[in-house]
């Protein structure tokens, strides 16, 4: 699969590193840290090649160019390419593993994903239904409040 | 058991040259491939390393499938321990506590490779112990073992299903794995027999060998 262009993603950079939920209504790239959990229903997931995420991800489509400890959840399809190290189960509509990732877990194909995802997929769009109609997607993280006490 | 302690070089060395495929034909995963293809989501266990032509061939066949490199895994040197003869070993009960950990029963295939005869010494019969437990009754397990014929050189490769009864196979090395550990050649370690590998296997309920002209004995064994 080719690379989506990540212009338009939102990005978190290489000195960035967040702990806690990450969720949102817009397409993400992650090339710094991120530990806790990502839900972007109904939009896609890029890990960079720098990128290090210790979360379990929901996405529609999830691409891993870097490590990821964690399982994902893509709606449509998952993909590993050769740079990516991933520890953890998939469960997808449709996978491809590049030669020479390397992956340690579950690979679980679930061809109806996408129809049971949909009314998850509905409901996130609704919530940030707001936000969109005054201009804009969204993007929020829940940080956990004992985290740095 | 016989254990190798030659380090000499083999034109085996140079054919199979780091990143190059390699064909066989199996009788033995062609017994397999039967199963795969005539039964439904079935749970089957990969210990090669990462093979996307392996999950692509099982997954569309509405198999899950576990990849889980033990080999790579084996090579981390914090799992490096003396036996009581003072002797370099390396601590099996860590290595058990860490890896392999899934659900009594789960799968209905494994496909161990010529695992065994690079694991470390140490390390074999408890993997094979913890395997069997893993194994759904009736379960099968694939495993190849090198003759004495091959010699101590004989490279470690990576098996790819193709599909019928024909694997691609691609050399592989320490490092490979992208996690950690001494680069470096993988060696074989010993040379099990026919015995040694009915011993291995005593808990199965069958055992079935296949040789082949390539050095190499093929068994499917059965829980």
């Amino acid at each position: 699969m080719e690379t989506p262009k990540t212009a338009e993603f939102a990005h978190i950079g290489k000195s960035v590193i967040i702990k806690g939920e990450l969720s949102g209504s817009e397409d993400l790239y992650v090339d710094g840290q991120v530990e806790g959990s990502i839900e972007l229903a109904g939009n896609r997931l890029i890990i960079g090649p720098h990128g290090q995420v210790r979360a379990n991800v929901n996405a529609k489509g999830v691409i891993v160019q870097g490590k990821l400890d964690g399982n994902i959840r893509a709606s449509e399809r998952a993909e590993l390419t050769k740079s990516a190290i991933a520890v953890g189960d998939i469960t997808t509509q449709r996978v491809a593993i590049e030669e020479g990732a390397y992956f340690k877990g579950k690979v679980d194909i679930q061809k109806d994903m996408a129809k049971a995802d949909g009314a998850r997929t509905a409901a996130a769009a609704s919530s940030s239904a707001a936000a969109s109609a005054s201009g804009g997607s969204t993007m929020a993280v829940k940080t956990n409040p004992s985290e740095g006490k | 058991m016989k254990f190798f302690g030659s380090t000499n070089s083999t034109a085996q060395d140079s054919a199979a040259a780091q990143g190059a495929k390699l064909t066989r034909r199996s009788s033995s995963l062609a017994q397999l491939i039967n199963t795969l293809e005539s039964e439904d989501s079935l749970c089957i266990l990969d210990l090669g390393s990462t093979s996307p032509a392996n999950i692509r061939y099982c997954t569309e066949r509405g198999h899950k499938i576990y990849s889980d490199d033990l080999l790579i895994s084996s090579t981390d040197p914090s799992l490096a321990i003396k036996d009581e003869t003072g002797k370099p070993a390396l601590d099996s009960k860590r290595f058990l506590d860490e890896n392999l950990v899934y659900p009594g029963a789960q799968f209905d295939i494994v496909l161990c490779w010529n695992l065994a005869d690079y694991l470390d010494e140490s390390l074999v019969k408890p993997v094979i112990g913890r395997l069997w437990s893993l194994l759904k009754p009736g379960g099968m397990l694939l495993a190849f073992f090198h003759t004495q014929e091959a010699g101590p050189d004989a490279p470690c490769y990576r098996y790819h299903i193709v599909g019928g009864d024909v694997l691609e196979m691609q050399h592989i090395a320490r490092g490979d794995g992208k996690k950690g550990g001494p680069a470096g050649k993988f060696r074989l370690q010993r040379v099990f027999n026919n015995r040694n590998i009915e011993n291995l296997f005593r808990d199965f309920a069958s055992i079935k060998f296949f040789l082949a002209r390539d050095n190499v004995r093929e068994v499917l064994v059965v829980r």
